[in-house]
């Protein structure tokens, strides 16, 4: 079967006077009907935006689709009018972000807000939409959800503001979820709530999950397959066991060894120097070598092309073996 | 935990802490610490764990002099803070510096990197103007900037390079004590890493005692020498990093330590999933604290709030601690 979502070389660039920031310069990905895909990357990699185009939320202008396409069970979304769009946005496809603050209108009970996007999708009446809302709020763990149904988003503490996003997310029964950062903005026990929600939802919709994050112990825990990003970029594309067993890219070795562990007994932490580059002023070559260990004359002048390893395909000219050596 | 032979640099008793807020349903009061103990020995990093709305901020604001603690006492080298004059409060503020989590809100935009790093010396009187140029830019240097970074804005920089600045802000007075609170949470995690290995340097090179607060156990494990985990206004358990995670006495500490993503999907922790939220400090429950999500819960712990007890070298507020 085909995949559910196919992204091909987008690149989705921002103009300015003067400037062009290249956010998402040339992504291809895939993700399977019923898996959990995650993209890690650090900020300015272009993940969110990247979540921004599949929803076709890119502002434009400033934003602009260069080239590539998006497709969605088959279809074009990048072809698609605003009004297709509309029906295809928080139905087929949808999105939880990451300030669950932010991300909910204050003046509005969350009631309200469910039952708005179940009515325009799904054309149930008032006391139909507010039923299934109240399903879907059981079904996110909400104690009391009738009652729950008349509070404002300032009444919920932020892990039940997420679990209200993402039944707002669920209520239409996506095909696709986009989980931007999620849990982020949580604390580690209410974030271990929430992706314990999320597992368990996925195994009972048999939902396709797309999760972005920048916490690779998030994504040892969610994924199956791992996309890591790095200035606008794919730089590695590996199952998740693959990825933390033998990363490939010298990037994803990097951030893996970086973060200290439980049970680690390094005096001193692996460090990746250097600073994450501005999307506006990316370096030629690898976007990766003025911060590569391995970094030689051909990173600077020529971009990796894609190879592959196995299960990973990776974007770097001299790729990782197993113990951390280089290959010619 | 008392260190045989040594006093400690800084002593916190009994510290409470209420904010009180008047509004149209009524005065509320936020108890925000109420009655912290701990001790922090010259040269140790002590590291402050807890969620969101724990206190440990304002432990540490409180410690900084920042705000003043409805009860209790924070002793520096012997001295409670609290009760100093004006003129020996500035004194000893020079020995406890802060550093803080954001650094784009922590540094004045309109000035440039060599005046808010001078800006310290200044208000101490330190030195004429050629000689805290010269040790600004040493501090530039010492911190992993160049020194002709001195006439810049902090617009110019990274996330990373601005909680340089930062600390170089924080450590141009030699103090004896720094409060870190959470200076690596706002930052990238291939940046985290090198941020934490300066803050390790440094203390080794200049002698500096740490408080370090964040919420990430695993980062607060790596720096730490003790670990002092905080809920609801209260510490649960303090004890050292090493023995954290092998063996935790509290409940709480446990379902913390279990709720860490692990970067290793071999070897994903049997979960404790704690249930609801932290109750409010406004209305704290009775008892113990942490009885409303606990586990392991018995009458005793609904009744009465358990006192913080010495067990195997470390210190327990928990009626039935698991060890």
């Amino acid at each position: 079967m085909a995949p559910l979502l196919e992204v091909k070389n987008l690149k989705t660039y921002f103009f300015s006077p003067g400037k062009v920031v290249p956010a998402v310069d040339g992504v291809t990905f895939h993700v399977d009907r019923g898996e959990v895909l995650c993209i890690v990357g650090e900020s300015g990699c272009g993940k969110s935006v990247t979540s921004l185009s599949i929803m076709r939320l890119v502002p434009t202008p400033p934003g602009k689709f260069v080239a590539g396409e998006i497709l969605f069970d088959g279809e074009d979304i990048l072809k698609k009018t605003e009004k297709e769009m509309c029906g295809i946005r928080g139905n087929a496809i949808s999105m939880i972000y990451q300030e669950p603050m932010t991300s909910l209108n204050p003046v509005f009970t969350i009631g309200m807000q469910i039952v708005e996007a179940i009515r325009l999708h799904q054309g149930l009446n008032r006391q139909e939409a507010e039923q299934k809302a109240i399903k879907m709020l059981h079904l996110v763990g909400i104690a009391d959800p009738k009652s729950r149904l008349r509070e404002y988003p300032h009444q919920l503490s932020g892990g039940m503001r997420q679990r209200v996003m993402i039944a707002m997310g669920l209520c239409c029964e996506p095909k696709l979820l986009i989980a931007d950062e999620p849990t982020t903005a949580l604390d580690v026990t209410i974030q271990a709530q929430i992706l314990d929600l999320m597992r368990k939802l996925k195994k009972e919709l048999g939902m396709t999950i797309l999760f972005i994050t920048h916490d690779l112990g998030v994504v040892a825990e969610m994924a199956q397959r791992v996309i890591v990003m790095y200035g606008g970029r794919v730089v590695e594309e590996a199952p998740v066991d693959a990825l933390f067993a033998a990363p490939r890219h010298p990037y994803t070795k990097g951030l893996i060894n970086c973060i200290p562990k439980t049970d680690d007994t390094r005096e001193t932490l692996d460090v990746i120097p250097g600073i994450v580059p501005s999307p506006s002023n990316f370096p030629q070559g690898c976007r990766f070598h003025p911060r590569c260990p391995y970094a030689q004359e051909r990173c600077r002048r020529e971009e990796p092309s894609v190879y592959t390893i196995g299960a990973t395909k990776v974007s770097c000219h001299f790729p990782l073996v197993s113990d951390g050596a280089e290959e010619g | 935990m008392t260190r045989q032979g040594q006093t400690p640099l800084l002593e916190v008793k009994g510290l409470k802490k209420d904010f009180v807020s008047k509004g149209t349903n009524g005065t509320k009061i936020a108890h925000a610490l109420s009655g912290i103990d701990f001790s922090v020995y010259q040269g140790e990093t002590f590291g402050l764990v807890g969620e969101s709305g724990c206190g440990k901020t304002t432990v540490g604001r409180v410690i900084c002099c920042l705000t003043n603690p409805t009860a209790g006492s924070v002793q520096f080298e012997g001295k409670n803070l609290f009760q100093m004059s004006r003129t020996e409060l500035k004194t000893v503020r020079k020995d406890i510096q802060m550093i803080f989590q954001d650094p784009f809100a922590s540094l004045d935009p309109r000035m440039t990197v060599g005046q808010i790093i001078t800006e310290p010396l200044i208000i101490h009187k330190i030195g004429d103007r050629a000689s805290r140029k010269r040790e600004a830019e040493k501090f530039l240097e010492r911190v992993g900037l160049q020194p002709s970074y001195y006439n810049r804005y902090p617009h110019e920089f990274s996330g990373g390079q601005r909680q340089r600045i930062g600390i170089a802000r924080a450590l141009i007075l030699k103090p004896k004590l720094v409060i870190c609170d959470e200076p690596v949470s706002a930052l990238d995690v291939s940046v985290q890493s090198q941020i934490l290995n300066l803050l390790d340097e440094l203390q080794k090179d200049m002698g500096l005692t740490y408080i370090f607060i964040a919420h990430g156990l695993n980062v607060v494990k790596h720096i730490s020498d003790r670990v002092g985990v905080m809920y609801l206004g209260r510490m649960a358990e303090i004890v050292d990093a090493d023995h954290l995670f092998l063996s935790p006495a509290h409940p709480y500490t446990q379902a913390l330590l279990s709720a860490i993503p692990q970067p290793d999907p071999k070897n994903i922790p049997q979960r404790i999933i704690l249930e609801g939220d932290i109750p409010s400090p406004i209305n704290p429950p009775p008892g113990c604290y942490f009885h409303t999500r606990c586990r392991c819960c018995k009458d005793l712990c609904v009744r009465e709030a358990p006192q913080m007890k010495q067990i195997g070298g470390r210190e327990v507020a928990c009626h039935y601690p698991l060890i």
